[in-house]
């Protein structure tokens, strides 16, 4: 029954249409794959989707999340159980408790960093945790458990207390994509700390480093230097600790140096992050002047020459 | 009536099941080694269920993989459909191998997909990636005698459950 099956479906035969079919689906999906390279269209897909998205990475969460409540739920069994052992386990007990309230001490200081960074910056932010979810093992990426619905939009920078992490890229309702200063297409304005020299840290093709590609040769840089963010371009506010240099070698072409730096942020590792609510001014050139040319009541016929006209 | 819906539901379940294991967090270290379960699952139900899969499900179910991953748009569509061009067209053989045999086959599928994605990536500028980029294939290929025997197992108890 399945051998007559296979006679009468043109696909499986050894003709042409069944490579007529691959090729049509081929181009569809190469012209889709051009499209959404220099469009980004995959964002409002994503977007109009959302309610369907959703519920997908919360079921895909969940094993990640019953993970550390069962693990919490055991510390505490464990610690009933040792109170009703023997009077001998008394020191052990001490131990297994104060283990327990050392991870939940450090929590709360990394949160304490983390109000500490917001408060003495002054600037408005918003806590936000990460959800265990894995978007792309190759694109370094993260996504957090707030969206357009907790004012989060696209182009905010996102901080943990050590570091800058990256930037909003993406929104829905209740999440958002963090492209991490890692991801290749990902470049930040940085200046070094001790020098003032700016330049450009991009991320690479190593997923836990960030390179300078283009210093002068001359330029004072030493391995050890701190980067912090310059301010320029207006994404990310000025002064935040971005890495530090790990080492310094002459690049491809050998007109330039090229450094490789250590993000300062955990990437890996925060569960907490700030996301940064102000969209800074970029600082740039000055806007040009308004019209010039004799004043209007002096003007005549002819009309004042704008600014900006050939 | 009864037979077929059950049957649906094996098929559908499966498929969804595939794209919660693709969003599923690993430690760091065992990020590399996540296979293709999509692939998998469509090579297992093109040897077994022909009938049900064509190469216009395999684009969409690529559509929908991009979509919840994130990925450029299009890019497991054209991975799916060109991996199960190629199972159909042989079907008839690698149906009747020997499962290490199948194993073998399911790898050199996967190490084709790979190859294909490493050339998008090149095409999209992309920089070339690390050395455990190809580990995939390897425990795709490990994990397809147990994925293969389970969902066999499944459907054979479906099969005379009805009976």
């Amino acid at each position: 029954m399945a051998i007559a099956r296979n006679e009468t479906s043109p696909l499986f035969a050894d003709s042409a249409l069944g490579t007529l079919k691959l090729t049509f689906y081929l181009t569809v999906a190469i012209v889709l794959m051009i499209a959404d390279h220099r469009g980004g269209y995959i964002e409002h897909v994503r977007g109009t989707l959302s309610t369907a998205i959703e519920p997908v990475y919360r079921v895909a969460a969940l094993p990640a999340q019953l993970g550390h409540d069962a693990r919490l739920a055991l510390a505490d069994r464990r610690r009933l159980a040792e109170e009703n052992a023997e009077l001998g386990r008394k020191l052990m007990l001490a131990d297994a408790a104060l283990n327990r309230y050392a991870s939940v001490e450090e929590q709360n200081q990394r949160l304490q960093r983390l109000l500490d960074v917001q408060h003495s910056l002054g600037l408005s932010a918003q806590l936000a945790r990460l959800v265990e979810v894995d978007p792309g093992p190759f694109h370094r990426r993260i996504v957090l458990n707030v969206g357009s619905n907790d004012r989060v939009t696209v182009g905010q920078a996102v901080i943990d207390a050590t570091g800058v992490m990256g930037q909003i890229v993406e929104t829905l309702p209740h999440t958002s994509t963090v492209m991490l200063i890692t991801n290749p297409s990902q470049a930040i304005p940085v200046a070094i700390e001790r020098t003032g020299l700016r330049t450009i840290a991009k991320g690479g093709s190593n997923a836990d480093t960030l390179e300078l590609p283009t210093i002068p040769i001359s330029a004072d840089i030493k391995i050890g230097d701190r980067l912090i963010t310059s301010g320029l371009g207006g994404v990310y506010p000025a002064g935040f600790p971005v890495g530090e240099i790990r080492a310094i070698s002459n690049d491809a072409s050998g007109l330039f140096a090229a450094a490789v730096a250590a993000p300062s942020a955990s990437l890996d590792r925060s569960g907490e992050v700030l996301v940064l609510h102000q969209i800074y001014d970029a600082i740039g050139p000055p806007d040009l002047a308004p019209a010039f040319g004799p004043p209007a009541n002096l003007a005549g016929d002819a009309e004042p020459i704008k600014a900006g006209k050939p | 009536m009864n037979r077929s819906r059950a049957h649906s539901v094996l098929f559908w379940g499966s498929l969804v099941l595939c794209y919660v294991l693709q969003l599923m967090p690993l430690p760091p270290t065992l990020l590399p080694f996540k296979p293709f379960w999509l692939a998998l699952v469509v090579i297992y139900w093109s040897l077994e269920a022909p009938e049900r899969v064509g190469l216009g499900l395999m684009f969409v179910l690529g559509l929908i993989g991009d979509v919840l991953g994130g990925e450029l748009l299009g890019e497991q569509a054209a991975r799916l459909c060109v991996l199960g061009f190629i199972v159909l067209r042989f079907r008839a053989r690698l149906r009747f191998f020997p499962m290490w045999q199948q194993s073998i086959a399911v790898l050199a599928l996967l190490l084709n997909d790979r190859i294909f994605l490493l050339m998008i990536h090149a095409f999209a500028g992309d920089p070339l990636p690390p050395p455990t980029f190809w580990l995939a294939p390897v425990t795709g290929a490990l994990a397809w005698p147990w994925l293969f025997l389970l969902l066999d197992d499944l459907r054979a108890r479906l099969r005379t459950h009805d009976a």
